[in-house]
Formats: structure tokens, C-alpha cells, sequence
């Protein structure tokens, strides 16, 4: 049995069989599994807000979807990954409360996947299979093993995808 | 006005906050337990700086399931107000203000009318948090409809960590704990005021 990596918010980190990855409780964040199933190098980053360039104080580069991607590509291509081989999964982006208002500061969960999605396109990283939306946390662990993404929510059954 | 730097903020600051907490909550934990009938005590605030990698572990760890009552407030202040309580806690909660309503069952999702209770707990004693800061600040807040979700205590906490995430790398809390004599009614209440927030009130208690 391998151990667990953590990830924290705003934060990302690499991962090698037999170990697998994790983050708790995502909300409105999203996290993003970046994944070269032959060589079985793994990455997940749990990203905050969408847009880099937006904010002035971004040191932290795992706080964004744009500069966290691009962070935990580094990575693992710093371990060996192949870059065409690469593929994702994305799980989160939930809006946890419901806001009965235009206000687009409270909708950040899609703007993030979209965010997400923009800058794997951008990269040509296919994206795999996703989770994101709706309104429940969730838990994800990834095993670059076999490639599969567990998502564990409060009264739901257990998803792979 | 003052200058606020989430970073940089020297211990007299620190003090005006946690005394903020203290009044706020006070009057918060005063209202709870005439709700409910029974004696409610306060833990001493705490204002912590967090990174955001240890925001999830704040309340029981990322994963534990939580009632999150949270508040948008505008004009003077603007931020998020939240309160939070363990699931069991808020079941609790719940018996003590319905009695035979309530359902006897732990593992039970709550029902509507118990949402709704619960709710409304939310509301009473965030208002009374805010207008007691109100009154100490002289400045108008005006909060939004209490909103409330019961999830894991990571995905609830990213909403504010999310709005702090913009402004900064550390999400500053100004949190205080209560519970009973049994510790069976136990939460947190949380302010979350924006950067500029925090300089008009430091400003307005003469800092």
C-alpha cells in the first residue's frame, strides 16, 4: 500500500504509484489531476480563483487556474512525464450557497471550471472525464496507478471517473 | 485611514479585532441562549492569520460535516459573516427550539421545518453579532438573507477563503467559539470583513 500525498487550497503536488493523492473538501475551488498514463507520473493542483492577471498579490501560483496549471505541468515534466501524453480529470467548481443574486463575485465554482478548461485547451491537454458544479463538497483521490479519480460527497455513493 | 496590511498587522490591531470578536460574539451567544433556554458560554476570540492550505482544518478537519450559515454585508462593511456549527450540534439546536417537532433520529437529514429552524437561528444571532458591531463602530451594515448549507467543513470555508484568496495569501479570522455546560450547543462565528473593511473599522475606533 502506497501513502496518501495531500494537497491543500491553493496548493498542488506530484504523485507516483503506489501512492495516490489527495485533496478534502473542495467547494467552490477546483481541482485539476494532470496525468501521463504511460509513464503513470501523476499531479493535482486545487486551484482558488480563475485569473492570475486579475489580482495584484500572486505569489502564490497555486492559487490560480491559469498559473497552477502551468506550475504543476512544470512538475511533472520535471519527473519525467511525456507532454503529448498527458491527459486530465477536473473535479469541483460547486457553488455551495445559494445566492439568489446577479452578483458574479459569488459564482467563482464555474467561473473556475471554465477557467480550468480554457487553459487545459489552451495547453492541449485533453480533458478525460469531470465532476464539477452543482451545489456539494467534494472529496477527490486519484490513483496514477490505474488512472482512476475517486469523488467522495456527504450522502452520496462514491464515483469513479 | 489606516493602513492595512493583512501581513503587517501589529498587536494593538490584533487586540481592536479580538475585542470586536468578543462584543459581537457576546451579544450573538446572549441571544442564543435565550432562545433556547439555557446557560451559553464564550471562549475568549481568536484572531488568526491562516494560510489557506490550514483554513480547511479549522473546524474538526476539511471533511467534517458542518452547518454553514453564511451573510453577504454591504454598505459600511462589506464581507461575509458566517456562523458555523457541528452537524450534532445544530441537531441538538434544533430539538431544543422544537421539542416534539424535532425528529428523535441522529442520522437523520434534516427536514424542512428544521432547515427552516435552523435558519432562523442563523439569523438571530448573526443580527444580533452585527448590530452589536453596528453600534461599537457607528458604521451601517446591511446584511444579506441568511443563506446555509450543510457540507464538509473544506467546501464551506472555501467561499470565504475564495474571497480572501483575492486579496491576499492568508485569510484573516476573527472566530469565536461557544457552547453550553455540555458542550452539546457548540459553533463558531466567523467575520470576514474585505481589506478595506478592516482599515474603515480600525479607522472608526480611532486607529
Amino acid at each position: 500500500m502506497g501513502t496518501m500525498v495531500k494537497v491543500g487550497m491553493a496548493d498542488l503536488n506530484v504523485c507516483l504509484p503506489p501512492d495516490a493523492i489527495t485533496t478534502l473538501g473542495l467547494g467552490s475551488c477546483v481541482g485539476v489531476v494532470l496525468y501521463d498514463p504511460t509513464h503513470k507520473i501523476s499531479g493535482m493542483v486545487h486551484v482558488m480563483l480563475p485569473d492570475s492577471t486579475k489580482i495584484r498579490n500572486n505569489e502564490n501560483v497555486a492559487k490560480f487556474a491559469d498559473t497552477g496549471i502551468e506550475e504543476l505541468l512544470r512538475k511533472i515534466l520535471a519527473l519525467g512525464a511525456s507532454r503529448s501524453a498527458l491527459v486530465s480529470k477536473i473535479a469541483g467548481g460547486a457553488q455551495m450557497f445559494a445566492f439568489r443574486t446577479d452578483n458574479e463575485m459569488l459564482k467563482v465554482g464555474s467561473r473556475n471550471v471554465d477557467a480550468v478548461k480554457a487553459k487545459l485547451a489552451e495547453l492541449k491537454i485533453p480533458v478525460l472525464a469531470e465532476d464539477t458544479g452543482l451545489n456539494y463538497g467534494r472529496t477527490i483521490e486519484f490513483y496514477p496507478d490505474t488512472g482512476n479519480l475517486l469523488i467522495k460527497s456527504v450522502g452520496k455513493p462514491t464515483k469513479t471517473i | 485611514m489606516a493602513e492595512v496590511k493583512l501581513e503587517q498587522m501589529d498587536n494593538m490591531q490584533f487586540d481592536v479585532l479580538r475585542e470586536i470578536g468578543n462584543i459581537g460574539a457576546g451579544n450573538a451567544t446572549t441571544a442564543l441562549s435565550q432562545m433556547i433556554n439555557a446557560k451559553v458560554d464564550m471562549k475568549v476570540p481568536k484572531v488568526d492569520l491562516l494560510e489557506f492550505k490550514e483554513l480547511g482544518d479549522l473546524i474538526g478537519g476539511a471533511e467534517n460535516i458542518v452547518v454553514g450559515i453564511l451573510l453577504t454585508l454591504e454598505e459600511d462593511i462589506d464581507g461575509m459573516m458566517m456562523f458555523l456549527m457541528e452537524k450534532g450540534a445544530a441537531r441538538s439546536m434544533v430539538r431544543v427550539m422544537m421539542g416534539a417537532y424535532a425528529s428523535e433520529d441522529e442520522s437523520a437529514d434534516f427536514s424542512e421545518m428544521e432547515l427552516s429552524a435552523l435558519q432562523e437561528i442563523g439569523n438571530i444571532i448573526t443580527g444580533a453579532y452585527l448590530s452589536s458591531l453596528s453600534t461599537l463602530t457607528n458604521m451601517t451594515i446591511v446584511a444579506s438573507i441568511p443563506y446555509m448549507a450543510i457540507d464538509m467543513a473544506g467546501a464551506i470555508l472555501s467561499v470565504p477563503a475564495i474571497e480572501f484568496g483575492k486579496i491576499s495569501d492568508k485569510a484573516l479570522l476573527i472566530e469565536t467559539e461557544f457552547g453550553d455546560a455540555t458542550e452539546v450547543v457548540n459553533g463558531y462565528f466567523i467575520l470576514i470583513p474585505t481589506l478595506d473593511s478592516y482599515s474603515s473599522i480600525l479607522t472608526s475606533l480611532g486607529l
